[in-house]
């Protein structure tokens, strides 16, 4: 990714709305944003974001470093402080959330099944199931203070599941997790996406893979630069003034091969050999 | 050799140790420690305050402990100064306050060590009836709001996105932290009132393998300690309330011992 080096004006002074309609948000809609806005210490950090997420829709929002992104999922989820305009949410609206930093302290005893389970009532044959579609049924357990990054990610990933969300949030869900096994996860989130029909808001900059199972695209740097399908945001000129023109292309040519894959848990999979062939 | 005085001090410093126990676990989860702190030295103030005003001075105590959890609570929402040093600061303010406020108190010089180190020896039945009531709501009102204020301990972001209302469990809490403090001023004093809080849970936590064992067992340990605490210092002849916290400080150090000789043996 190409996006350090960018400053924070890169897109500053032209503004595309276009794709996104601004209808009013109808019963479906599970959350939405109008005009939003983030100031912290004297610093505008976000402004003006119209944002809608939709049930059984992946909303990806990419950008820069310092564009935020956490800060505006944060904002979405009620966790800052001075935010202007206004949020909707659907009444009762179940949010899973698998923030971008997560840290237990070594001071609290808690292993993973207590905390897959806390503040709700879930048996253990789904804990278990959710453990092994995650790729995490070894560390079921474990204490959560002594998990690497990548086994935390995915039994945080578990718990948002285990919630029955209308709504998942995911902060770089795959922050620990190796690149492979990142495709998995993604594969996972969309596959239960169709199954249980949960609107996806996920925050990433990987572009390849996350651009690749996203229904909507989003763009931000401090405000909405563009968005829409994946491929039209990947050919929009803003795009490629933000993350420059490899990106755009290296997004249309994420299909290079592997002689083996790896299982959501990192273990290698052998692919059939025919595959190999046709490694570049 | 049980007279008594001494039975009023071991049910006094059981109960106390009861219930600050698990406060203390939270207290240690959320790094509230600096907090408990200031509370508890600001009381001496308000022991002051029901001196002057000749009111009862645990209801002196416990209005004073409050009034400050309220005032933390306020400047708490200021981002000026971080909150660990305005609190390093405002214990020593609130301490310096509190003898000073005593010493201009006309009539008999009053007993600065027993406010600051507790007396436990010296309870009294109604003592005992403010530590069990009292006591018994705290518990109460601590069960009620257990759930939520671990899952806010686990990770205060993710519980409040998932709609604990952090802000609301958070004051409930260092408004019974401060109830709690007030109810043990004394027996344990104000300079030991967190040790009460803390050196438990510290103890416990390497043999606790979930929240509530750690709650139970820490729980555990200081009532032994008092137990033992006070064995020792009728032995010894020495100040009971400092006794029973070097007892406390000796099950956390063998605590942490075991925990880590278990660690470099597997």
């Amino acid at each position: 990714m190409n996006a350090k080096g960018h400053d924070h004006a890169a897109c500053g002074h032209v503004h595309h709305h276009e794709t996104v309609p601004a209808v009013r948000p109808d019963a479906t809609t599970l959350l939405s944003a109008r005009n939003l806005g983030v100031v912290k210490s004297g610093r505008t950090l976000l402004s003006g974001i119209d944002l809608t997420l939709n049930p059984a829709e992946i909303v990806t929002l990419i950008g820069p470093n310092g564009a935020g992104k956490t800060t505006l999922v944060r904002a979405l989820l009620g966790l800052e402080a001075s935010v202007t305009g206004t949020i909707e949410r659907r009444r009762g609206l179940v949010v899973g959330y698998v923030p971008q930093r997560f840290h237990v302290d070594q001071t609290m005893p808690l292993d993973v099944t207590r905390f897959l389970t806390l503040g709700q009532t879930i048996s253990p044959a789904e804990v278990e199931a959710t453990l092994q579609d995650v790729g995490a049924a070894r560390v079921r357990h474990s204490q959560v203070a002594n998990l690497s990054g990548g086994e935390l990610q995915r039994v945080i990933l578990a718990r948002a599941l285990l919630r029955k969300p209308d709504l998942l949030v995911l902060d770089e869900p795959a922050r620990g997790v190796d690149h492979l096994g990142e495709a998995d996860l993604y594969a996972l989130i969309s596959r239960l996406r169709d199954e249980r029909g949960f609107g996806v808001l996920l925050v990433s900059h990987d572009l390849h893979i996350v651009m690749a199972s996203a229904d909507r695209v989003i763009c931000i740097n401090g405000h909405v630069c563009c968005s829409g399908r994946p491929d039209a945001v990947a050919g929009h000129p803003e795009y490629a003034r933000l993350f420059g023109t490899d990106a755009a292309r290296a997004f249309a040519v994420y299909t290079h091969h592997h002689d083996h894959d790896h299982d959501i848990a990192g273990a290698p999979v052998v692919k059939p050999v025919l595959l190999t062939t046709d490694r570049v | 050799m049980l007279e008594p005085f001494l039975l009023r001090a071991l049910a006094a410093g059981v109960g106390v140790a009861v219930v600050a126990a698990p406060l203390g676990c939270i207290v240690v989860w959320r790094r509230l420690a600096y907090f408990g702190e200031t509370i508890a030295q600001a009381s001496l103030l308000g022991i002051a305050a029901g001196l002057a005003l000749q009111t009862d001075l645990t209801v002196a105590v416990l209005v004073t402990a409050c009034a400050v959890a309220s005032l933390l609570i306020a400047l708490g929402r200021q981002r000026l100064i971080p909150m660990d040093s305005l609190l390093g600061l405002l214990h020593h303010v609130a301490l310096a306050g509190g003898i000073v406020a005593t010493a201009l108190l006309k009539g008999p010089a009053v007993d600065l060590v027993g406010y600051l180190f507790g007396d436990i020896l010296s309870v009294t039945t109604g003592d005992l009836w403010w530590v069990y009531g009292g006591g018994a709501v705290v518990l109460a009102v601590l069960a009620n709001l257990w759930r939520p204020l671990v899952r806010l301990s686990v990770h205060t972001d993710l519980a409040q996105a998932e709609g604990v209302p952090a802000e609301r469990i958070r004051m409930a809490f260092i408004f019974l932290l401060a109830v709690a403090i007030a109810l043990s001023m004394k027996i344990v004093g104000a300079l030991l009132a967190i040790a009460f809080l803390i050196i438990p849970a510290i103890a416990a936590r390497p043999l606790s393998t979930t929240p509530e064992q750690m709650a139970l067992i820490s729980s555990v340990i200081a009532a032994g300690s008092v137990g033992a605490g006070l064995w020792l210092s009728v032995l010894g002849d020495v100040p009971s309330g400092p006794a029973i916290v070097l007892v406390m400080a000796a099950m956390a150090g063998g605590s942490m011992i075991k925990s880590a000789y278990d660690q470099s043996k597997s």
